[in-house]
């Protein structure tokens, strides 16, 4: 039985799930139900500093996309942090960390970006007992506006002084919770790690509007008749948080740092390729809003299962293996040539593949043989793109089946080659390097 | 069990008054947006689509479903009207289950075919409902066109006509327009007076004048039409039924009931309560019409119904689904029976003997073994054949109207379609795409081209 147990920054619980700090964590009532439900821990809903708690919007605060039968793909939100007073809440996490040693309880924390309201804070989260804290600098919305959340986090420099004070003022371990909003991720990541942080996490939401009401002209949600951008989430943001963690974890300058690895976390598959992709441990948040807590039971018997199949005994056991195999598109093997090939047994004949390839690829899938309806490749027009594997609606009915080096491509008419070969080397790239230069991998 | 359906013999209401209308019900209830974008979801917009491929008006289904994904009815409605004008009808009546579905590649993948009859059902229902018209007629172009026969062939036809700018006038010898629609079709397939609300949708577009109780062969005839007309299109339909060929026939008195007529007074009845029907009844055929007389007994109270055909289930007309659904109504099917007798006493049918039968050498023999059942009526549904009379001067093929591939009769100026003719299959969605081809063949003749 292959051990799942998790240690993140010295943070241990039992399995490496943990919900993200939003709703499903807002109170302990939640966080308790998800406790019992199984979940390895929880990053308490974002507190601001002390006084009169923020206010909500009273309308809704969610959009949303859908894919067939109304899966939800996509969730967007204008919900700002914890509208609890700050007393209420620290209350709380005192009592529930109390009942629940074993499991992963940090507190996520928004304040003015100033020394002194993060010095006021600290050590009332710290009183708690709390294992740790989320510093929120993604939130994308409304605490934008005032400086805080995704303000800071746009700012290398503002990450790196807020981080500076956190581990000056507290003995808490800091996690730094990064924006997606932002052309470069390892940026602010770098800035965290020379602020001292212990971590960073990441992704937070995204600036999205999901859809504008053709009747109203506002868009969705709609708050009596106009609407702002909100944050967007789920299973449809997780290629964007899956490149962003692969980003930071192959970055020389912050190689080592631990990742929590966040956005689009839906099945136990998603939470493996996180960290495969670097990441210590994963946090979820959409999926938990749209099933509820249950859902963990899924992750926690997948994970083991498949670990148990793979021979994998414990998480360190592929934590980060993927990574070292993301690389610059320059380093990418040329002489690696594919061929779409259609399993005859397997298709249905519903001529996807032939009009995707026929339209708008290669014109590389043949429609009839014998005059019946009939889908074939022909490989001396098949340039291997993928294009048909990913819009066949049957699962591996189409394959991609990679030539033999000495094997004859008949759309190039060239034997392949047994040897490796990139852009950097090859004739076409202008600024082409000495063959010699062997690939940065 | 109530105590009618007890009372031997041929008798009404056998049945509780409030079940007449529960067995009479929608057979399938019409999808719901809800379901219809469950349903709509699955489709994989196929290329070159063999569901439409397969349809015999080549409605084009997979932008039809694709429109009704996207919450737009009304676009999926003229998809399906372009190519069908009888749309609604088809998708309650077509066997799908042979036809567009047989082909849907999710029958392959999965063996649950895309639903694409209640889909089409779900987007012509609303399209009714708002009376929403998608066809203008082109300008006059100051012809007129007979058609004969106001069944799917005719209305067919007689829209695209229309459409095209000729004045139609269609004749029919029945008091109501529809054809099998109104007369034949099961009445669960089709209740609420749907035929007549298609009629008037179809009629809708303008210029096409429905002149009822006019028969063809009586006060019409073919030269008379043509002298007043640009054109003819002959839409009539298998008026006759054939002959049983059993001892007795002749002579059977009360209980030997031609199937149609049994299920033409039927849909015209406005109280079930009051239609007689046998106690225990025996049904001989094997096609839809078999399967609807036998399944409307069953639904009307008769106690013990079975169908007697003389070949196997395979060679069976009637789909396995029409099949399936006699079963589980409680029709008994079976199968390697022909009809040898018809017994009677006192101008009464009693029962009626059948004898065994097999292939040999490729030809069904009687075995001279029998079997009698006990039977209180008899009902004949061994298939239609054409009135010939009223074809008088038409060459005929098979005992139909011979026509070219686009409809043309031997005589000049008169087309023919729908199940009148030797290409006709007995269905509604073809007699539909025939009536509106020979009705585009007609256009190019009058316009000269
Ligand atoms: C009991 C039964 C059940 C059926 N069920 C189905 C089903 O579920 N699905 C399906 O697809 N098909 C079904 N069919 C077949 C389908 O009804 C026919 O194929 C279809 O109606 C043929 O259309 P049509 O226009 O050619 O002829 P019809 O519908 O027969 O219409 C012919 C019209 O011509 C008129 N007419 C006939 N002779 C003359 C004349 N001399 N002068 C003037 N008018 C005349 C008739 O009154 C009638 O209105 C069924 C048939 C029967 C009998
Ligand atoms: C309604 C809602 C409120 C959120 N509030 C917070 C918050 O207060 N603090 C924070 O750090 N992240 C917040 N998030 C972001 C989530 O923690 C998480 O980073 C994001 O939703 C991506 O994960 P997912 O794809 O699993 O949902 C919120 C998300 C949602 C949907
Ligand atoms: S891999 Fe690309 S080029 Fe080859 S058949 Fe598929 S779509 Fe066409
Ligand atoms: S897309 Fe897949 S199932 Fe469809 S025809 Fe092509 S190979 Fe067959
Ligand atoms: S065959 Fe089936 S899946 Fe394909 S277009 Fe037709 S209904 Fe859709």
């Amino acid at each position: 039985m292959a051990d799942i147990r998790n240690n993140f920054v010295g943070i241990k619980s039992p399995n490496p799930f943990w919900l993200a700090s939003a709703p499903p964590t807002d109170k302990a009532y939640n966080v308790e139900r998800a406790f019992k439900a199984g979940w390895g821990g929880v990053v308490w809903k974002t507190l601001g500093e002390e006084g009169p708690p923020v206010v909500n919007v009273n309308g809704p605060r969610y959009g949303a996309i859908w894919g067939a039968d109304r899966r939800l793909l996509g969730l967007n939100n204008i919900e700002l942090i914890t509208d609890r007073q700050l007393q209420l809440n620290l209350q709380e996490i005192k009592q529930v960390k109390k009942n629940w040693p074993d499991r992963a309880l940090v507190v996520s924390i928004m304040v003015p970006c100033d020394e002194e309201s993060w010095k006021a804070i600290l050590p009332l989260v710290e009183e708690t007992e709390a294992d740790g804290i989320e510093l929120n600098f993604g939130c994308p919305h409304g605490m934008s506006e005032r400086g805080m959340g995704s303000a800071v986090g746009q700012v290398p420099e503002y990450v790196e002084m807020v981080v500076r004070w956190c581990k000056q003022y507290s003995r808490m371990p800091v996690i730094t919770k990064l924006t997606p909003n932002i052309s470069d991720i390892r940026k602010p990541a770098r800035a965290a790690k020379n602020g001292g942080t212990d971590a960073v996490s990441l992704i937070n939401t995204i600036n999205s509007i999901t859809a504008v009401n053709l009747d109203t002209f506002s868009p969705e949600p709609s708050i009596d008749g106009r609407g702002s951008h909100g944050g967007y989430c789920g299973p449809a943001v997780k290629p964007i948080a899956l490149s962003m963690v692969s980003e930071i974890a192959r970055d020389p300058e912050t190689l080592g740092l631990p990742i929590s690895g966040i956005g689009g976390v839906t099945t136990w598959r998603d939470a493996a390729e996180f960290l495969a992709l670097g990441a210590g441990n994963v946090q979820v948040c959409t999926a938990a809003m749209t099933y509820g807590f249950k859902i963990v039971e899924e992750m926690i018997s997948g994970l083991s299962n498949w670990m148990d199949e793979k021979g994998h005994a414990s998480l360190d056991d592929f934590t980060g293996r993927a990574v070292r195999n993301v690389t610059d598109w320059q380093f990418l093997n040329l002489n690696y040539i594919t061929k779409a090939r259609i399993n005859q047994d397997l298709c249905i004949k519903c001529g996807r593949c032939h009009i995707a390839c026929e339209d708008t690829s290669h014109q590389a899938i043949s429609k009839t043989k014998d005059g019946k309806r009939h889908f074939e490749v022909l490989e001396d027009e098949c340039v291997g793109c993928n294009l048909c594997v990913n819009v066949c609606p049957v699962e591996d009915c189409i394959e991609m089946i990679a030539l033999e080096p000495g094997m004859l491509d008949q759309r190039t008419k060239k034997v392949v080659e047994p040897t490796y070969a990139n852009w950097t080397t090859h004739p076409n790239n202008p600024m082409r390097k000495d063959p010699a230069v062997e690939p940065a991998e | 069990m109530s105590e009618g359906m007890l009372k031997n013999g041929i008798s009404a209401g056998r049945l509780e008054p409030g079940q007449y209308a529960r067995n009479f019900s929608d057979l399938h209830p019409p999808l719901d947006k809800h379901e219809a974008f469950v349903e709509a979801d699955r489709c994989y917009f196929c290329f070159d689509a063999p569901c439409m491929n397969a349809c015999p008006t080549s409605i084009d289904i997979p932008l039809f479903i694709r429109e009704i994904s996207t919450d737009n009815p009304l676009g999926a409605a003229e998809t399906i009207f372009e190519q069908n004008i009888l749309g609604g009808m088809c998708a309650r009546v077509c066997p799908t289950e042979q036809l567009c579905e047989e082909a849907c590649v999710r029958e392959e993948a999965e063996g649950k075919p895309v639903k694409i009859g209640q889909l089409q059902r779900y987007a012509t229902d609303i399209a009714m409902e708002e009376n929403a018209q998608f066809f203008t007629r082109a300008p006059s172009s100051g012809k007129t066109v007979a058609v004969v026969g106001a069944g799917p062939a005719g209305l067919a036809a007689a829209h695209r006509l229309s459409m095209h700018g000729h004045d139609v006038v269609i004749y029919d010898a029945r008091p109501k327009a529809g054809g099998l629609n109104e007369y034949g079709i099961a009445s669960y397939k089709t209740p609420d007076g749907f035929a007549q609300a298609e009629v008037d949708y179809v009629t809708a577009i303008g210029g096409i004048e429905i002149s009822l109780g006019q028969r063809l062969g009586g006060d019409l005839t073919l030269d008379g039409l043509m002298g007043t007309h640009d054109a003819v299109f002959l839409g009539i339909g298998l008026g006759g039924v054939n002959a049983l060929r059993a001892e007795g026939e002749q002579t059977a008195g009360d209980g030997l009931t031609d199937a149609v007529d049994f299920i033409a007074e039927l849909r015209q009845s406005d109280d079930l309560s009051k239609l007689p029907v046998g106690r225990r009844v025996v049904v001989i055929g094997g096609g839809m019409t078999a399967i609807d007389a036998a399944v409307q007994s069953k639904l009307l109270g008769a106690e013990d119904v079975t169908i007697c055909y003389r070949r196997g289930q395979e060679n069976m007309n009637a789909s396995g689904f029409e099949q399936e659904l006699a079963a589980a109504k409680g029709v008994t099917i079976r199968h390697w029976l022909q009809p040898k007798r018809v017994l009677s006493e006192n101008g009464k049918v009693t029962g009626i003997e059948l004898e065994y039968t097999q292939l040999k050498d490729g030809r069904l023999v009687g075995m001279g073994h029998t079997l009698t059942l006990p039977a209180d009526q008899v009902f004949k549904a061994i298939g239609q054949t054409l009135d010939d009379e009223t074809a008088a001067g038409l060459e005929l093929r098979g005992g139909r109207i011979a026509v070219d591939d686009e409809g043309r009769t031997s005589r000049p100026g008169i087309w023919a379609g729908g199940d009148c003719i030797d290409k006709g299959d007995d269905l509604t969605v073809t007699a539909v795409a025939q009536g509106r081809d020979a009705a585009e063949s007609i256009h190019r003749y009058l316009s000269g081209n």
